[in-house]
């Protein structure tokens, strides 16, 4: 079925791996994302982006980060290892067309969803902008592949032991103060980063899309678990999304939806504790 | 009202049969009117608020027969004109009144597939009891023949006494249908298309098979054995299963027929799109669909707390809002999940509630408090963004609307804050509109239902629809009732005979 492939640590807390799932490497477009359990009884199911697929092998690649008591049963696993349950393509494409100058932001883990979007955007024919940030070093994942689609590339650390000393909304602002301002910007990471990336560009009117990742449970727009305000409507995220104007988003009010666990998770998975409060940290 | 034990009833069972046993086909019906209506046997309240157990236990022998026997074996059968799947209730009940459970299963299955279901959360008040011979006589409904309880006890003593069999299977046709969705339409299209030789396949989106029977009612009206019986039998019988695969994202719909090579289509998608009420609020932390309550609660398991992964709010005061089973469930899976208080609160009156009779009086029993003729007209929440209270309206009754109902007229000014840190939205669900956004030339009406003929077939060719997603959110007869009547013109259609010539009428 969804047998592991490959298995990779890029990082400290991140892991990649290509799972087999021939139909889902087939229906698939960038932006959509898959949602998988460890267990299949008693698992959680843990949405994740398809960060990349390949035909000729039916593989789907996913990026996760470890956070909790499920991505952590889920790095344990090795290559030929069943996913006991994983189901998608899920939630709408990107929409890819020929903008002109893009600038994509990717915070953390974030590069990971993002990398096909730019690859995307590129072969469309766009300039692709691309800037990526991360608490430190360590953590900074994917940047060779991104580095080849980009038409210019910065990297920046909020502690500067790689790259620029600064957070991703400097080069942000600098990028939407040149005279040729972008065309549009897509942000993916951190919901704080997200949120402060859509401040940065408001005041220039520049379209700035984000991704949201929401807490879900069906993934089908059965529950409803993962709605969000946009512009004064009530969306979810897991069929209308999880693309949306980042301008428009609630973000203070998706913020507090996803914390809605997270003081029984901080009872329940209390070694985790450390993950979650690094992961906090590094949130812009 | 005290609580009595299975045991109890079971010796009063025991005395009353003694006495008719010997003239089961002479009692009159003047005698039969007097015969006790038989209760269920149920949990004692304070115990099962603490696990998810079944509450209703089921029929002893003795008292299923005493029950059969208060059956008038009415000529002009009532019951079965307001069975939605006219089941030949008086022929079964008059097998059960003589000891032969097996020839009783044998007539229910004639007409339903799932009677271990159906006896279970059918609205029978609203259905075959309603107009039963006996409940008029003694002018009260709940003394009609207790038709469901009759049918609960056939179906399980068939499952427990391992009479059970597997369908026969007539040859194979070499034709393929593929069933989406695993609910009661989708189940019963999946063993009639199966039985006449088809290759079967059910697709299904979740992880684990039933649809809402999974993950909407819960384990302590609906146990999962019951369900996982059902799949059994289907996957004994040559039903392939695949699980994880939602149609219209992981395959496309057309690509069923025209690359996998599926025959015919059957779409039973369900009513899962959850309806919320539209006021401020209703995105605070610690407001959920009941959908998404439920599931967490039943599919995930939450109610396991420290054996799932999956996490439930912990809350101690709970406003459910709606009146239907839905509500029901999700007040009485609240309060068995630790909350304290647990208000349903609903703009009608008891009289309106569209939920069980049973369920509403075992609500009551376990501590649920009713707030009748009131409303939400806002939820409050702190500076963190959590639910801490809601604002309601009064209302009365007024003139009735279109569906006949009292329309609930708001009282001015009457506003109070009821204090809860959890709200519950259970006021409806319409159509899960996945399959009809991804074929956007399938027809469906204003509310997102797909629109069918007579023989359940969709505008579309090859592809047929029923239950929910027909129905908007319905019953589980009334799916199980349409997919009978689908499979029967797929069957016809994959036979080669016009699917227009003498429709069965189930
Ligand atoms: C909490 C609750 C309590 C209820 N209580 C009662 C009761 O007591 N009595 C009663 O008669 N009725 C009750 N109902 C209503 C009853 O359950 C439904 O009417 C019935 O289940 C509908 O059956 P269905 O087969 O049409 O669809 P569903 O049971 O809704 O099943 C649909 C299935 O299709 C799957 N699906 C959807 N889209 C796709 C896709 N694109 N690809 C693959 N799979 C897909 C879904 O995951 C689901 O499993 C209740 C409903 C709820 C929610
Ligand atoms: S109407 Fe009531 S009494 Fe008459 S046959 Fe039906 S169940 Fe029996
Ligand atoms: S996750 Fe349930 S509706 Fe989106």
């Amino acid at each position: 079925m969804n047998k592991i492939l490959f298995k990779e640590q890029l990082s400290k807390d991140v892991y990649l791996m290509r799972i087999a799932a021939p139909m889902i490497a087939e229906e698939r477009a960038a932006g959509q994302f898959i949602i998988l359990q460890v267990d299949e009884d008693y698992g959680e199911r843990i949405p994740l982006t398809i960060a990349d697929a390949d035909i000729n092998e039916g593989s789907i690649t996913i990026i996760y980060q470890v956070v909790g008591k499920s991505t952590l049963a889920l790095s344990k696993m090795n290559v030929g290892d069943e996913i006991p349950a994983l189901v998608g393509p899920l939630g709408t494409a990107t929409h890819i067309e020929k903008f002109g100058t893009v600038v994509c932001v990717g915070g953390g883990i974030g590069v990971a969803p993002l990398h096909p979007i730019a690859q995307a955007l590129k072969n469309a024919g766009n300039k692709v902008i691309t800037i990526i940030g991360a608490r430190n070093k360590d953590l900074i994942i994917l940047e060779e592949e991104m580095k080849s689609i980009a038409d210019e590339f910065i990297v920046c650390t909020d502690d500067g032991s790689y790259g620029r000393k600064c957070l991703v909304t400097e080069p942000l602002k600098e990028l939407c103060e040149r005279d040729e301002k972008p065309n549009m910007v897509i942000a993916i990471g951190p919901p704080l980063m997200m949120k402060f990336c859509s401040e940065t560009t408001r005041p220039f009117g520049v379209f700035t899309q984000v991704s949201l990742n929401t807490i879900m449970v069906d993934g089908t727009g059965m529950c409803g678990g993962c709605r969000v305000n946009v512009g004064n409507k009530v969306k979810f995220v897991c069929v209308d999304g999880p693309e949306f104007d980042g301008h428009k988003v609630d973000f203070d009010n998706m913020i507090n939806r996803l914390n809605s666990y997270k003081e029984i998770e901080r009872d329940v998975h209390n070694c985790y504790l450390d993950a979650l409060v690094d992961e906090k940290e590094s949130k812009i | 009202m005290s609580h009595k034990t299975i045991e109890q009833f079971s010796e009063e069972a025991k005395i009353l049969i003694a006495d008719y046993v010997t003239r089961v086909d002479d009692l009159k019906a003047k005698e039969r009117t007097k015969i006790p209506a038989q209760e269920m046997p149920a949990q004692d309240p304070s115990i099962r608020v603490m696990n998810l157990d079944e509450v209703a236990l089921g029929y002893t022998m003795e008292q299923a027969r005493i029950e059969a026997m208060r059956c008038l074996q009415c000529v002009k059968k009532n019951c079965v004109d307001d069975c939605p799947v006219k089941i030949d209730i008086p022929r079964f009940i008059d097998h059960v009144a003589h000891s032969d459970f097996e020839g009783a299963a044998g007539v229910i299955k004639e007409a339903s597939l799932l009677p271990a279901i159906c006896g279970r959360v059918c609205p029978q008040e609203v259905q075959c009891q309603q107009s039963c011979t006996v409940g008029k006589a003694l002018k009260d409904v709940d003394k009609a023949v207790a038709i469901g309880r009759l049918e609960r006890f056939v179906a399980d003593w068939e499952r427990m006494t391992g009479k059970i069999s597997i369908p026969e299977i007539k040859p194979e046709t070499g034709k393929k249908v593929a069933v989406v969705g695993s609910g009661p339409a989708g189940l019963v299209v999946a063993a009639d298309c199966r039985r006449q030789g088809h290759q079967v396949t059910i697709f299904e989106a979740f992880h684990k098979l039933g649809g809402v029977l999974r993950y909407g009612i819960p384990e302590f009206r609906l146990p999962n054995d019951i369900i996982d019986r059902e799949i059994e039998t289907l996957s004994a019988m040559g039903v392939e299963i695949k699980t994880n695969f939602v149609v219209g994202k992981t395959r496309k719909l057309m690509d069923l027929i025209n690359k996998d090579g599926y025959d015919a289509v059957f779409l039973g998608t369900g009513a899962g799109l959850p309806v919320f009420m539209n006021i401020e609020g209703e995105n605070l932390v610690g407001v959920f669909s009941a959908n998404e309550y439920l599931t967490r609660a039943n599919l995930m398991r939450a109610f396991e707390k420290g054996k799932a992964d999956t996490p439930i709010y912990p809350s101690k005061k709970i406003a459910v809002l709606g009146g239907g089973n839905v509500a029901m469930d999700a007040a009485r899976m609240a309060k068995r999940l630790g909350a304290e208080k647990v208000y349903v609160v609903y703009r009608r009156t008891e009289v309106e509630m569209p939920a069980r009779k049973e369920e509403v009086l075992h609500a009551k029993e376990e501590g649920i408090e009713f707030l009748f003729l009131q409303n939400a007209k806002r939820i409050l929440g702190d500076e963190k963004g959590k639910v801490n209270g809601i604002e309601c309206l009064r209302y009365e009754l007024g003139e009735p609307d279109s569906s006949g109902r009292r329309r609930p007229v708001e009282l001015a000014n009457s506003e109070f804050i009821l204090d809860v840190d959890t709200v519950i939205v259970a006021i409806g669900n319409s159509s899960n509109p996945l399959i009809s956004q991804s074929n956007p030339e399938i027809k469906v009406n204003k509310w997102g239902n797909i629109i069918v003929d007579e023989n359940q077939k969709t505008s579309m060719e090859k592809i047929f629809a029923g239950g929910d997603i027909v129905l908007g959110a319905a019953t589980v007869i009334l799916a199980m009732g349409e997919g009978r009547r689908a499979a029967d013109s797929i069957n016809k259609l994959l036979s080669g005979k016009s699917d227009t010539d003498n429709i069965i009428q189930n």
